[in-house]
């Protein structure tokens, strides 16, 4: 066999998984979109090209007074932004304060944020759920940004201090001799050169109160304080109005938005997070 | 650095400051948090330490003393002594007491240190001078402490709550107000070690949550890697429309794919079964959803197709920056295709990603959404409290919300988190940049 078939051969093949992969890609991607479109609500009778077409679903979720579905939206949005912005700017304090200062617990601190972010969240639910009921939080938007807020910081502190620690130490001394404050050179000189894992750490605690349906489920009590996880999940976990058509369409609005954005910012997201997490 | 400007040759103020004793200054200040400062003259930082006192005994003190007595007792009349209560105002007392405690033997050291500096002859540093040292040395304490008091109540009391609940016999039957609980010492993980129902329960859930770790994060990792290397290689063309189709299953919300597909793969509705399987082949297509082996085969195909994507990124990035020079210099001494990847490609990667990796394998240990979304754990299997697919997090899910037998669950949380955390510190303590994090 010729060197030049051979090559020849080896390209076909690497297409031919990239075409498999696409197809079992795709496929799921194609089949919730047709869903959505089918007029009747029962998986059974519903096709991925659908019989009839409609957007009856779609036209239910903004319209019909039973849909929640605008509250939800915005709820969600209230809480994902919040939680993004606050985390931000804690775990950003937190961080610098373990990059650059010499105190007392500094690397006790570090290694209990190492071990408190090995326990899994489920094992505190219970005891958040009396916390927030004592100081009256419960059912609101607030204490769950709280939660959501307080625990990123052990892993978010780490990757951030982790980037961090990359910028010189000479730059803000530098700073210091022309006079500079603590905080001047925290907010002019730091946080400029750590913009990319700052938006890092601000996507992901975007992306994560948006798609978590488990701790809302346990701290929101009515439909209107839903956010949209748990209101789209109730859709299709209600066995007596299962309800997957329109579970698609909803879905569907929040999944093309998020994304377009994930796809426009994944470049980002990987320089960000290789430069704090992978020193190696 | 110490906070008093020190001027060696100013000569003491007065005879004084040489009688000036820091134990004297010491005791007052164990005797009363500020007294030693006083003494010392250091008036507003005095002031301020007896107000801090003081407050601190008026807004806290009945409190911390029911806490204390509610979580050594747990109450002691039912139906009127809520003991899940006294055990959280237990907790609290005693997060509260850690709290006083740092800042009283902060105060008397602080107390120490200044007499030893004036007993030494120094001067006093200016009002605006002693500001100035405290908040430069305070300033870290500054930064860190909304976080910290945010983490402490947010994941450090809920934590120690669930490790204290491992200790008694909260469950259904013994239940707040009606009833007391009990503390009940190691009972909890005596019993699922030795009564058969938790006991076999245990070791196959346990045994499963093992090989499913293990099996789809090498999976996904293995299937990042491949395309990785196809896509990086040179002859490809519309990388970039490729790279956008491969990364797509991370782009879309997991919460999302997975519902779908757990739609897609019903057993009897499903067009997995109806539109592939069965006109392909006959049949009544595969039990997807009602035979726990199938179910596990699904589970970690799909786990697999929805994590791959991040490293196939993670890959690309590190290969690219693999330098050429390297696989120049291997194929000048001949050496073949699985050479080169194992002693150039694979080494790189690996080191370049190590703690990114660790993460994966830590965070599928406990991957909860997947579990729980799919099929809710199921198929359900007689004689054991858990489902054919449940891991250890959606078990403890299970026990606590469904069954409300909490105290196992948190015996077994405790159990996972200790679990993870020896794998995880063993693993992080081998990497590069967990070892220089001693230093600044």
């Amino acid at each position: 066999m010729s060197r030049k078939l051979k090559s020849g051969l080896e390209l076909v093949a690497i297409y031919a998984v990239f075409a498999f992969m696409a197809v079992i890609i795709i496929y799921p991607l194609v089949w919730a979109v047709g869903m959505s479109l089918n007029a009747g609500t029962s998986l059974y009778s519903s096709t991925i090209i659908p019989k009839e077409w409609s957007l009856v679903h779609y036209k239910w979720l903004f319209t019909d007074p039973n849909s929640n579905y605008l509250t939800w939206y915005k709820n969600s949005m209230i809480v994902s932004s919040v939680s993004a912005v606050v985390s931000v700017l804690a775990t950003s304090l937190v961080a610098y304060a373990f990059s650059r200062y010499k105190f007392v617990g500094r690397t006790t601190g570090l290694y209990t944020f190492l071990i408190l972010q090995m326990f899994p969240v489920m094992m505190a639910m219970v005891a958040l759920y009396i916390l927030l009921s004592l100081v009256g939080l419960l059912n609101t938007l607030s204490g769950l940004i709280i939660i959501y807020v307080g625990g990123q910081i052990p892993f978010n502190a780490w990757l951030v201090k982790g980037y961090l620690d990359t910028i010189p130490k000479d730059l803000d001394e530098a700073a210091k001799i022309d006079g500079a404050g603590h905080l001047t050179v925290f907010v002019k000189i730091v946080m400029p050169l750590a913009k990319p894992i700052l938006g890092v750490i601000a996507l992901t605690n975007f992306m994560g109160p948006l798609f978590d349906f488990i701790l809302p489920s346990i701290i929101l009590r009515s439909p209107e304080k839903y956010t949209l996880a748990v209101g789209l999940f109730n859709f299709v976990n209600d066995k007596f109005s299962n309800n997957f058509t329109r579970f698609s369409a909803g879905a569907i609005l929040i999944a093309v938005p998020v994304s377009l954005v994930y796809l426009y910012l994944q470049k980002f997201l990987i320089s960000g997070l290789t430069g704090g997490g992978t020193k190696g | 650095m110490s906070g008093l400007k020190e001027i060696p040759e100013n000569k003491p103020d007065d005879d004084n400051t040489l009688s000036h004793s820091p134990k004297t200054a010491m005791i007052l200040s164990i005797i009363f948090a500020g007294l030693g400062q006083l003494y010392n003259k250091r008036y507003v930082k005095g002031i301020l330490f007896i107000i801090f006192e003081i407050a601190f005994i008026v807004c806290f003190g009945s409190f911390i003393s029911t806490g204390l007595w509610g979580i050594t007792t747990l109450g002691t009349i039912p139906g009127t002594d809520h003991s899940i209560f006294l055990l959280v105002y237990g907790i609290i007392s005693i997060i509260l007491i850690v709290f006083a405690i740092a800042f009283y033997v902060f105060n008397i050291f602080d107390a120490r240190k200044q007499a030893k500096v004036i007993a030494e002859g120094h001067q006093l540093p200016k009002m605006m001078e002693a500001f100035r040292s405290s908040y430069d040395k305070s300033f870290p304490y500054l930064l860190t402490g909304p976080g910290l008091i945010l983490l402490t109540f947010t994941v450090v009391f809920p934590l120690l709550f669930a490790v204290t609940l491992a200790f008694t016999n909260y469950d259904l039957y013994n239940s707040p107000p009606r009833h007391l609980v009990d503390w009940v010492g190691f009972d909890n993980f005596i019993n699922l070690f030795t009564v058969p129902l938790w006991k076999n329960t245990f070791f196959s859930v346990f045994s499963w949550t093992i090989v499913w770790t293990l099996v789809a994060t090498t999976c996904q990792i293995a299937l990042g890697l491949f395309l990785a290397l196809l896509a990086n290689d040179k002859r490809v063309k519309f990388k970039k429309l490729i790279r956008t189709i491969l990364i797509l299953p991370w782009a879309v919300p997991g919460f999302v794919s997975i519902l779908v597909f757990a739609a897609m793969f019903n057993d009897q509705f499903g067009t997995i079964n109806r539109n592939i399987l069965i006109p392909l082949f006959g049949g009544n297509g595969l039990p997807w959803l009602t035979d726990p082996l199938y179910t596990r085969i699904l589970l970690i195909m799909l786990q697999t197709w929805l994590a791959y994507p991040f490293l196939f990124a993670l890959f690309s990035g590190v290969l690219q920056s693999i330098s050429d020079e390297w696989y120049e210099a291997a194929e000048i001494d001949g050496a073949t295709r699985w050479q080169k990847f194992k002693n150039i490609t694979l080494p790189h990667v690996l080191f370049a990603t190590a703690p990114l990796l660790i993460i994966q394998y830590t965070g599928n240990f406990n991957n909860f959404n997947i579990i729980y979304l799919l099929n809710n754990g199921g198929p359900a299997v007689s004689g054991q409290s858990a489902g054919g697919t449940d891991i250890l997090i959606s078990w403890v899910y299970k026990l606590t919300f469904e069954m409300n037998n909490y105290s196992i669950a948190a015996a077994i949380s405790l159990i996972i988190g200790l679990f993870v955390s020896i794998f995880a510190i063993f693993q992080f303590r081998r990497t590069r940049s967990f070892r220089e994090e001693g230093q600044i």
